[in-house]
């Protein structure tokens, strides 16, 4: 059994472990936990096939970062009581889930055994079009920069969205929710009132009533 | 001899288990980290045909799956805690009010 194969399956006890633990943990904090050893048990798999800056990012991003805000978020809105798993809303949802994932992976695994991989199973760190033989870091850099350089501005798009809608959500807003400020410049065009081809007045007269009644108010 | 099936099979199993959970568990941070399970699962078969087929695209499709992932997890975790802060220890079945 050579180191590569060996690493693999001791990694690959790690990751089934983990994930086992994740799904069956009755206690959410120690979900965190068993995600946090899966997601180590998927860097070592990344390592044994030498993508080492995948590994490096998957520790950091998410062992250090994912995981993290995960238990900040448990720890902030203390849900740490165990659920109840006998209430079922749906009659049989469960026992129907199991089947689910059964399905699916008998699935999955009969399509890996009928899919033929051609390819050479080899170092990455093969000869580059220039000739010279390039680290894995470098074939990434250099793909991520220049093929997929528009996906790669478009994700720190993504980010920064993701960022802002966080902080909107998770505003804490001092009492009850507040009207929306009534801006003169938008009011005062109403609805349909230029350019409208509506000629029913009755319309009009109960919309504009409605705008004296939230004017007062 | 190591072969990218070893790395389908085991992505099979994990994919498997985080759909059960998603499935199975009512708490929704739960049900995120079994989310996150399958989105590894999915990392994982790409690392492996990168591999395989000696492509360094596989590895690209990783980097922007994680940065996906990490949108996601912010954005969902900011709806969790929205609705915690409304009704005190929702699971995901109390959370029907937009039921048609």
């Amino acid at each position: 059994m050579s180191l590569q194969l060996f690493s693999f399956l001791v990694a690959g006890v790690v990751v089934l472990t983990g994930s086992l633990g994740v799904v069956m943990a009755k206690h959410p904090v120690h979900a965190a936990l068993f995600l946090i050893q899966t997601l180590f048990g998927v860097a070592v798999e990344f390592l044994v096939v030498e993508a080492h800056f995948l590994a490096a990012i998957q520790v950091i991003v998410y062992a250090g970062a994912i995981v993290i805000l995960f238990l900040f978020v448990i720890m902030l809105l203390g849900v740490d009581n165990a659920e109840d798993l006998s209430v079922e809303p749906i009659i049989g949802q469960r026992p129907l889930a199991f089947v689910g994932g059964a399905a699916i992976l008998g699935l999955l695994l009969a399509i890996i055994n009928s899919a033929g991989i051609t390819g050479v199973p080899g170092n990455v760190d093969a000869p580059g079009p220039t000739g010279e033989v390039l680290p894995n870091v470098n074939q990434l850099a250099e793909s991520i920069f220049t093929e997929q350089v528009f996906a790669f501005e478009v994700t720190g798009i993504l980010l920064t969205v993701a960022v802002v809608g966080a902080v909107v959500m998770a505003r804490r807003i001092p009492g009850a929710l507040q009207p929306l400020p009534d801006i003169p410049a938008i009011s005062g065009f109403g609805f349909g009132s230029t350019g409208d081809t509506d000629t029913d007045g009755d319309a009009d007269a109960a919309m504009a009533a409605g705008d004296e009644q939230g004017d007062d108010s | 001899m190591l072969t990218p099936t070893y790395y389908l099979v085991l992505s099979a199993l994990v994919f498997s288990i985080g759909a059960v959970g998603v499935l199975v568990r009512r708490n929704p941070l739960v049900m995120f980290m079994c989310v996150e399970l399958m989105l590894n699962a999915v990392n994982l078969t790409f690392i492996g045909l990168a591999w395989g087929l000696n492509d360094i695209g596989g590895q690209v499709s990783v980097f922007f799956v994680m940065v996906v992932a990490a949108a996601e997890v912010v954005v969902g975790l900011a709806i969790v805690v929205a609705i915690m802060r409304r009704r005190d220890g929702a699971t995901a079945d109390d959370l029907s009010v937009l039921r048609g």
